[in-house]
């Protein structure tokens, strides 16, 4: 942060200063340690398996991209392209959720791993990229320095940020396309597939990649990719993201460029019980409350229970 | 067992026609042994947003009081008050400060914003957003929820049917959770105000 940071600004107190904290860990230590010393309940038997190290997996699950994402380089820009699930284990938790993410208005980047690193590491170098764009006066981000910072921070951290990223962008120097593991080490490729449909969407790129693409070829290309991981690897599904970004600086975002796995018309053709329309006066209510919203119309803000409107101001004794 | 099952809860909110519903169980317990049959997991934030916290209830009870604080502040220094989206993201950076050692909480927002169009989000324990238009779940029986929601729900639904929709669903999903259970609590946040319903529920 340093290099970002003009001392002579100072630091505001009234914020945190960042950076992880790690209050809970000793504590979430010994909550793993008292619960797998009692496996599930001493008063009922185990209905898993009495030996089951799975019944031990203490730490909960946090959300996976799952993810296939890739990238290529064609004649006169970047095409990046991903699909659209994320996974909590073998739930789908989010059915249409966007894993291209923007760090510049030049340069966008893919993530896999786990949703909220990618998404958080993301935003942060996105952020650091704006502030170097403020304070070096440039008004434009070279692809190469987002690179740097975000290799930089998963270097960092051991691999523990566990995101796995496509970056592509276009600067003065020409089209970019940059692989970084979440172990902070980085290649830079004319095509690059990662996530967990990385194989077969490196799959078609090995068989139909050529050098100098137009276009609509790479286009074409990304979106054979990434619908191969959609049909092919579990952890990835429902639609195809692109995102065009041409040596000019024109992006084109392409969001659910592909839609192959829409439920509406499907859930149109269901033929709907009526025993499954909702009849008022249903359920069995022990108690009932209305309480009308006040704040907003009624034109005073209410505070921990004190109205604004009931503090009076006196000018301080000096 | 995870440490996310050990109290127990079940947690739906979802979208109507200018209306959004919030819904939960009424459970704490420690493992199998039931010990409250009235613990709070919805919270108030503003009149038009909820939160409900699905989880270790010691992490739940601190995550509110943290999130009340945060919004009385911003409300002091902003004099206004805080929008689902930004509160979706204070939230999320709080949880994610805590990545390496995260509170044990799985939380669901449901609000209306700016415009009076429903908001609903959800996130996992370190914060990761997840946007939905029409339900989001959370809980111990998160697969019945998700069954019954995806049953249940349909678009356009007026405040009235939105309620019995979210408490069908709910008592349904928490009669096949053992952990889960013991009545429940309907929250339907309208532009006009907020109707509040205790649901009966089986006691077993």
């Amino acid at each position: 942060m340093s290099e970002l940071t003009d001392p002579a600004i100072g630091v505001d107190l009234d914020f945190p200063s960042g950076g992880f904290s790690f209050d809970n860990v000793h504590r979430n230590a010994l909550i793993e340690r008292h619960i797998s010393s009692h496996p599930s309940s001493s008063h009922y038997p185990d209905h898993h398996s009495s030996s089951s190290s799975a019944n031990r997996v203490v730490l909960p699950l946090a959300t996976k991209t799952g993810t296939t994402i890739v990238g290529v380089v064609y004649r006169d820009g970047v095409v990046l392209g991903a699909d659209t699930r994320s996974t909590n284990d073998a739930t789908v938790a989010d059915k249409n959720c966007e894993k291209i993410h923007y760090i510049a208005p030049n340069i966008y980047c893919c993530g896999a791993g786990t949703a909220a690193d990618t998404e958080k590491t993301t935003e942060l170098i996105s952020s650091q990229m704006e502030l170097l764009r403020l304070n070096t006066g440039d008004r434009q981000s070279r692809v190469v320095a987002s690179c740097t910072l975000l290799k930089r921070m998963l270097f960092r951290y051991q691999g523990y940020v566990s995101a796995a990223l496509v970056l592509g962008g276009c600067d003065v120097d020409g089209p970019h396309l940059y692989q970084i593991y979440p172990h902070g080490s980085t290649g830079k490729l004319p095509y690059t597939t990662m996530g967990s449909g990385s194989l077969a969407a490196m799959a078609i790129f090995e068989s139909d990649y050529r050098d100098d693409m137009d276009e609509v070829d790479a286009l074409g290309l990304v979106r054979r990719a990434i619908l191969a991981g959609i049909y092919n690897d579990l952890g990835s599904g429902s639609n195809v993201d692109t995102c065009v970004i041409r040596t000019d600086g024109t992006v084109i975002m392409g969001r659910n460029d592909i839609m192959p796995n829409e439920v509406g018309p499907i859930r149109e053709r269901v033929n709907r019980s009526d025993a499954l329309n909702m009849r008022p006066g249903t359920t069995a209510v022990l108690d009932d409350a209305y309480v009308g919203s006040g704040g907003r119309n009624g034109g005073t803000m209410m505070v921990g229970g004190v109205s604004l409107a009931d503090v009076t101001v006196t000018a301080m004794e000096t | 067992m995870s440490i996310l099952e050990y109290n127990g809860a079940a947690i739906i909110g979802m979208a109507g026609k200018d209306c959004v519903g919030i819904a939960s169980d009424n459970r704490l317990g420690i493992q199998y042994q039931t010990v409250a049959m009235d613990f709070k997991k919805i919270f108030k934030m503003n009149d038009r947003l909820f939160v409900g916290l699905a989880g270790l209830a010691t992490d739940v009870q601190t995550l509110d009081q943290l999130l009340r604080f945060r919004m009385d502040l911003y409300e002091l220094r902003e004099e206004r008050e805080m929008s689902p989206k930004v509160f979706t993201n204070l939230l999320s950076n709080m949880l994610y400060e805590k990545r390496f050692g995260p509170y044990f909480c799985e939380p669901i927002i449901a609000g209306l914003d700016g415009g009076g169009s429903p908001y609903l989000a959800t996130m996992d324990l370190i914060g990761a957003q997840a946007h939905s238009r029409d339900f989001v779940v959370a809980g111990t029986c998160e697969g019945n929820l998700y069954g019954m929601c995806e049953t249940l729900w349909r678009p356009d639904m007026d405040k009235e049917v939105l309620f019995e929709t979210l408490a069908q669903a709910l008592l349904a999903s928490v009669d096949r959770d053992a952990l889960s259970g013991w009545g429940g609590v309907v929250h339907i946040i309208t532009r006009e105000g907020v109707i509040s319903r205790e649901l009966k529920g089986r006691q077993d």
